[in-house]
């Protein structure tokens, strides 16, 4: 069957061609690979080490030596800024997939078997989501200690009610449609009709939710960072490197905590543009 | 241009060398290309044409209410003497409140969910300056000239409270509340069952002749439009081809395209033993392609070179217009498929595949049941098709969904497939039963992964249902794919890159992937436009005589049922109400129900005489009326009896059952009496 | 479920409040005295029927009783809650409908990509950014949002403009797409066009056809990202340092003072299953598909 390859390469040249003439995406993938080039080379290039500490050069205005000054322990913001997004760009994404993965799973099943499964799960789902993220990842982490590998289950089990609400909402329309009645009239079994015919065409919401879930990821493990119960030091992480320094912002060290935040806020920003890009493209 | 004649207008409405384009994927695409025509004051105009081919933006343009990406390119409107496109904006607000109206096809979108119905009529002479008191009553007024039989509570609902022909009949009365000079009507009637498409259709011929407004009249079934207007367009691709008095163009059309499409159609009773239907070859030429020449010459099988290079105009041909450069050659358009048709009759070593014993189907539990199939017994004979004929509600979906084993019927009844049973659900059916009932559904879209590819769609149901693998596999596809007309170029194709009716071919490839017994064609060509149905309708006689396959063939349109099946089961509520062979139940006697259905059918030749309308709701199956279940809209029913005893299947012939307590005899004989031909003096006097 | 998740964790309660190196038999005695030795269940429904009795019991690490800090801390939030809903609702339907009357004009572009930006920004940093903007650098807005003793409710909510600041980016992307996807729904419809082609002017159709078909759906977003700005509060409160419902929680997690963490996030829970319930309430009295029953 290699003659079918021709299709979905007409397919994927015509979505290609309508995410490149959004402005929106292409601004989201040039930030998002801006950090991503940083977080992979950026320690080779960047003035000082990281990590490096300098008594007594601590919280130096940003000056020609430190563009983006120094903080308490004397270490290079500048260059804290470029590799800070190293962990955050590994464990949000893990996350995600985490999230996705689990969440597609079980909204393919509740949405295809409906019944009883179907009502326990959107119950405990409600009641799941009935609490803020941040709150149940918070006593997650209370409850099982910190790490990368908590923070990652965490948060990708807190996203994957939301995506298997959208997964299921797309699978309940879908599962009306004729074809599955059709591959039931073959005596196809329920995980080829799931897996098979109903999955490829709930892809392109899902795609979207796990973008749009991605930049919540990112948003997740900086806030938890920011509290204490994300990563921890010595990472040169932005959530990380604002909460030890944000008490100092009223006495004008401005420069401990505005770098980071720009920092972050520029990644989340480029991610949810990729996914408004991604539903532009993929609705049309 | 320019100078506008200040007297009072000929024509209420008037487009001149109108073009329209729509700006898709950041390219102006023509939708109407050089549209010219005239509505006389009083006069009723009907422009019939397929999907795409600009009908719609017609009405839009009219109101200049086009889409937000929609743009005149050159041309002007003018609506009563006004022109459309330059009025200000109260001007274009005060046309809109008094000159012109428009009803649209889909009411219960067409009225405000959130809003009463007594408001939303009463805003027109809210618009047109009344007094609050006065509005109500004018609203009251109005409901009650489009027979609204109890406009006070109507006034009270919401549109959700209301069947489709409610609101169609409240949006017709808003529209005519102003007493505009032009009414549009685009598709006022598609989408409501056959009677109440007819009760709406009287409906507005009788105000018109109350209110007296011109009409412009838009839809796709010819048949509505030669019913309903004085004169006709035909219009293709975003051109008007040909134009002239509804009786002369539809008698003796002189474009090829009207030929041809009128010769797509099952008229007269045709049936599949005498003859194939014709067919357009190829699709309609999509929005915006570009058309130097004749729009229908890749189509056409007269066309020559002149007509690929050079657009013809709309020639006069005496007081009517055909677009072509060989009007007089039109009706000697040579058949796209031969009608002799090698259909012979299976029918000789009949024996029942199915046989159906007091199947019910029951939804719902408690105080809430709906019996959506009522106590149906039938069979099936090897290789001949049975007509499901019936309104919405009347069960004959859940029947076949019976059949297929997606809905188990109530327990008690019984489905034999060659003599033996036949579980009541898919999963408890073996291989050889589920492979040899298959269906073929209305929407393509639906039916057809679109995911996959054509050769994974029917290739894996050659692999599940016919178990084949391999080389044996390929080559059982090519033969199939073949034999459905499509090419192995199509194999390499998902479902969106296919036409509609190339759509419904791989579908019916599918369903006969494991050599079916039987085939439900649940409505297998209403999805489908007029110039490609005909090849579908064609391609499942041929296969049925191929494969002596059996079909149920479920359908609204009654031309298709007569065309395909060999017996007709009529179905009202759920309960068979006539069956018998094909002819005899067209030609009667007929179930009071089924001559209304018969005659609620608007006919393309005249032919046909109306008798009977029935009035009211369809009732829901959740509460069906007592006794017999169509006396509540009966136009012949006797009296108590039909209320309190539900009557069982006469024999008007041995094989010709019908479920009413008038005898057949008499039926026959209240049926023959000459009608006392009111309707159709009605339609001598507008025509 | 809070009640079983803090159950389930490791480490015994009394074991993090005596810190690890404790001896054995002392942490046993307090397990016993804390109650937590007791079967589950038999915990979980003297917990509730405490509860339920406003009496949440003492606190861990105070030794004090939960329920008046709990309502002090509520209190403090659901003022801060308050005034963030008070600037977030109106802008963001007023900009969700403004968008959605001059859509992919280079007005609903600005408003859309905004929102849609602002939403995905954590607080902390939104927040950062703003107490040096517009606290240190202009110095128009107080960057504590600790208002002096007995100022009266105006000074208050001025104390609490910046502190609420980014929750209200948060929301304000959510309700006015919310509101500039109901609103297009409602232009684009028939029932619009129906309007419009009876004569009325664009003011009538929008005001008496569009708005309210439109703004159901914005109606429940807005009550449902009530319990959003819960977990919102955390965040916020912890960096003004306010002493609300959010803080209180935090504090209480990195304490692990169990009773305090239960009680702040049942009373959270509670918060937003009743916000739910309003929300379904408030959506049912303005639809009256629902309000009449389906009809037929």
């Amino acid at each position: 069957m290699t003659s079918i390859a021709a299709a979905p390469h007409a397919r994927r040249k015509e979505l290609l061609a309508a995410l490149l003439r959004s402005g929106s995406f292409l601004t989201g993938v040039i930030i998002v690979l801006f950090w991503i080039a940083c977080a992979l080379f950026g320690r080779h290039f960047v003035p000082y080490d990281p990590l490096a500490e300098d008594i007594l050069d601590s919280l130096a205005q940003p000056s020609a030596q430190h563009w983006f000054g120094t903080d308490p322990l004397g270490r290079d913001i500048f260059s804290r800024f470029i590799v800070g997004s190293r962990d955050i760009l590994t464990v949000a994404p893990l996350a995600t997939v985490l999230g996705t993965l689990i969440g597609t799973a079980l909204g393919l099943l509740t949405g295809y078997f409906r019944g009883i499964v179907d009502d326990v799960v959107s119950r405990l789902f409600e009641a799941f989501m009935a609490m803020p993220t941040i709150i149940v990842a918070l006593l997650a982490i209370v409850a099982l200690g910190t790490s990368k590998t908590t923070v990652i289950i965490v948060i990708g089990l807190a996203f994957a009610p939301s995506i298997a609400r959208t997964v299921r909402s797309a699978v309940l329309s879908e599962r009306e449609l004729d074809y599955v009645a059709a591959a039931k009239l073959r005596r196809e079994n329920a995980a080829h009709i799931m897996f098979v015919e109903i999955l490829p065409n709930v892809l392109p919401p899902v795609v979207v939710e796990s973008t749009v879930r991605l930049s919540y990821a990112i948003f997740g493990v900086a806030t938890l960072s920011f509290l204490g119960f994300g990563l921890q030091p010595p990472s040169p992480d932005w959530g990380l490197s604002i909460s030890a320094n944000y008490g100092m912002i009223a006495g004008g060290y401005w420069w401990t905590v505005l770098f980071d935040a720009l920092a972050i806020a520029s990644l989340v920003i480029g991610v949810n543009l990729i996914a408004d890009g991604l539903h532009g493209a993929l609705d049309a | 241009m320019g100078c506008t004649v200040r007297s009072m207008p000929e024509s209420a409405l008037r487009f001149d060398r109108l073009s329209v384009a729509y700006r898709v994927g950041g390219q102006d695409r023509a939708v109407l290309r050089d549209l010219s025509l005239k509505i006389a004051r009083g006069e009723a105009y009907g422009l019939v044409g397929e999907s795409g081919c600009g009908k719609s933006t017609v009405a839009l343009t009219a109101v200049r209410y086009l889409p937000r990406n929609g743009r005149i390119i050159s041309g002007s409107v003018a609506l009563d003497g006004a022109d459309v496109m330059r009025l200000d904006k109260d001007a274009l607000r005060t046309l809109r409140a008094k000159t012109v109206s428009m009803v649209y096809q889909d009411p219960g979108k067409a009225l405000n969910p959130s809003i009463r119905i007594g408001s939303q009529v009463a805003e027109v002479f809210e618009v047109m300056g009344l007094p609050p008191a006065e509005r109500k009553t004018r609203a009251f007024e109005m409901l009650k000239k489009v027979r609204i039989a109890d406009p006070a509570s109507v006034m009270q609902r919401y549109p959700h409270q209301l069947s489709g022909g409610m609101q169609q009949r409240v949006a017709i009365a808003m529209a005519l509340a102003s007493d505009p000079t032009m009414l549009i009507l685009d598709e006022p009637t598609t989408g409501l069952d056959s009677t109440v498409e007819a009760e709406v259709l009287d409906l507005v011929t009788d105000l018109r002749r109350e209110f007296g407004a011109s009409i412009l009249f838009i839809s796709h079934n010819l048949a509505v439009v030669a019913k309903m207007c004085d004169r006709v367009g035909v219009l293709y691709a975003g051109m008007l081809v040909e134009e002239g008095p509804t009786e002369r163009i539809f008698t003796a059309p002189r474009h090829p395209y009207t030929v041809a499409l009128l010769r797509c159609l099952p008229r007269g009773g045709q049936r599949k033993d005498q003859g194939r239907l014709d067919t357009i070859p190829g699709i309609l030429p999509s929005p915006g392609a570009r058309l130097p020449g004749c729009p229908f010459a890749e189509r056409c099988a007269i066309a020559d070179a002149r007509c690929v290079s050079e657009l013809p105009p709309l020639r006069d041909l005496g007081g009517r217009f055909a677009r072509c450069h060989y009007p007089e050659r039109a009706v000697q358009l040579p058949r796209a498929t031969p009608a002799e048709a090698a259909v012979p009759n299976v029918r000789a070593i009949a024996d029942p595949v199915l046989k159906i014993a007091n199947v019910s189907k029951t939804y719902g539990q408690g105080d809430h049941r709906i019996r959506a199939v009522s106590d149906v017994s039938l069979t099936l004979m090897a290789g001949e098709t049975l007509g499901l004929v019936g309104e919405s509600g009347s069960g004959k979906t859940t029947f076949a969904r019976m059949l297929l084993g997606i809905v188990p019927p109530d327990p008690g009844g019984r489905i034999e497939l060659d003599g033996k049973p036949l579980a009541p659900s898919l999963g408890h059916r073996t291989p050889e039963q589920i492979k040899a009932v298959q269906i073929v559904f209305q929407n393509p879209d639906s039916a057809l992964n679109r995911a996959h590819t054509v050769a994974r769609i029917v290739g894996r149901a050659l692999r599940r249902l016919a178990g084949l693998r391999g080389a044996e596999l390929t080559r059982r596809l090519d033969g199939l794919i073949e034999a459905v007309r499509l090419t192995p170029r199509h194999l390499t194709l998902r479902p969106r890159q296919l036409s509609g009716g190339l759509k419904q071919r791989v579908a019916i490839a599918r369903s006969f992937a494991g050599d079916p017994r039987v085939v439900v064609c649940d409505e297998p060509t209403s999805a489908l436009d007029v110039s490609v149905q005909a090849a579908v309708l064609n391609l499942l006689a041929e296969l049925q005589s191929t494969h002596a396959v059996s079909y149920v063939l479920i359908s609204h349109d009654l031309g298709i049922v007569r065309y395909l099946s060999d017996r007709i089961a009529v179905l009202y509520l759920g309960r068979i109400m006539e069956i018998g062979p094909s002819e005899q139940v067209f030609q009667g006697p007929h179930h009071p129900y089924t001559e209304a259905l018969l005659s609620a059918v608007p006919d393309l030749d005249g032919t046909r005489k109306s008798r009977i309308r029935l009035t009211g709701e369809i009732p829901s199956a959740a509460n069906p009326p007592s006794g017999c279940v169509f006396q509540s809209r009966c136009p012949r029913k006797l009296g108590a009896i039909c209320e309190t005893t539900e009557p069982p299947l006469n024999e008007a012939t041995p094989l010709h059952l019908i479920r009413c307590h008038i005898p057949a005899a008499e039926l026959e004989n209240l049926q023959r009496r000459p009608n006392s031909g009111a309707r159709d003096l009605i339609r001598a006097e507008s025509s | 479920m809070v009640f079983l998740g803090s159950q389930v964790l490791p480490g015994s309660v009394a074991l993090s409040i005596l810190g690890p190196e404790a001896d054995p038999r002392s942490v046993e005695l307090l397990n016993h005295q804390l109650g937590v030795d007791r079967p589950l269940l038999v915990q979980w429904f003297g917990w509730i029927w405490h509860f339920l009795h406003g009496d949440m019991g003492l606190s861990y690490v105070h030794q004090a009783p939960v329920s008046p800090m709990v309502m002090q801390a509520l209190g403090y939030s659901l003022k801060l809650a308050a005034v963030a809903l008070l600037l977030v609702v109106p802008l963001g339907i007023v900009g969700g409908v403004v968008a959605a009357l001059k859509v992919n004009r280079p007005l609903d572009r600005i408003i859309s990509l905004g929102g849609l930006s602002a939403t995905v920004l954590p607080e902390f940093v939104s927040g950062i950014i703003l107490i040096l903007v517009l606290g240190i650098w202009l110095h128009w807005l107080p960057i504590s949002a600790a208002w002096p003793n007995g100022a009266d409710p105006l000074t208050q909510i001025y104390y609490l403009v910046l502190p609420s600041l980014p929750l209200v980016l948060v929301l304000f992307g959510y309700i006015s797409r919310m509101a500039r996807a109901g609103m297009i729904e409602a232009v684009e419809s028939d029932y619009t066009r129906t309007a419009v082609l009876k004569g009325l002017t664009w003011g009538q159709v929008v005001w008496r056809h569009v708005l309210r078909n439109a703004l159901l759906p914005t109606v429940t977003v807005v009550v449902t990202q009530a319990g959003y700005l819960m977990g919102g509060l955390v965040v916020i409160e912890t960096l003004f340092r306010y002493p609300g419902i959010g803080s209180l929680i935090f504090t209480a997690a990195t304490q692990k003072d169990f009773p305090i963490l239960e009680s702040g996030v049942f009373v959270v829970g509670t918060i937003f299953t009743m916000t739910t319930f309003l929300a379904d309430l408030s959506y049912s009295v303005l639809n009256p598909r629902i309000r009449m029953g389906t009809g037929q």
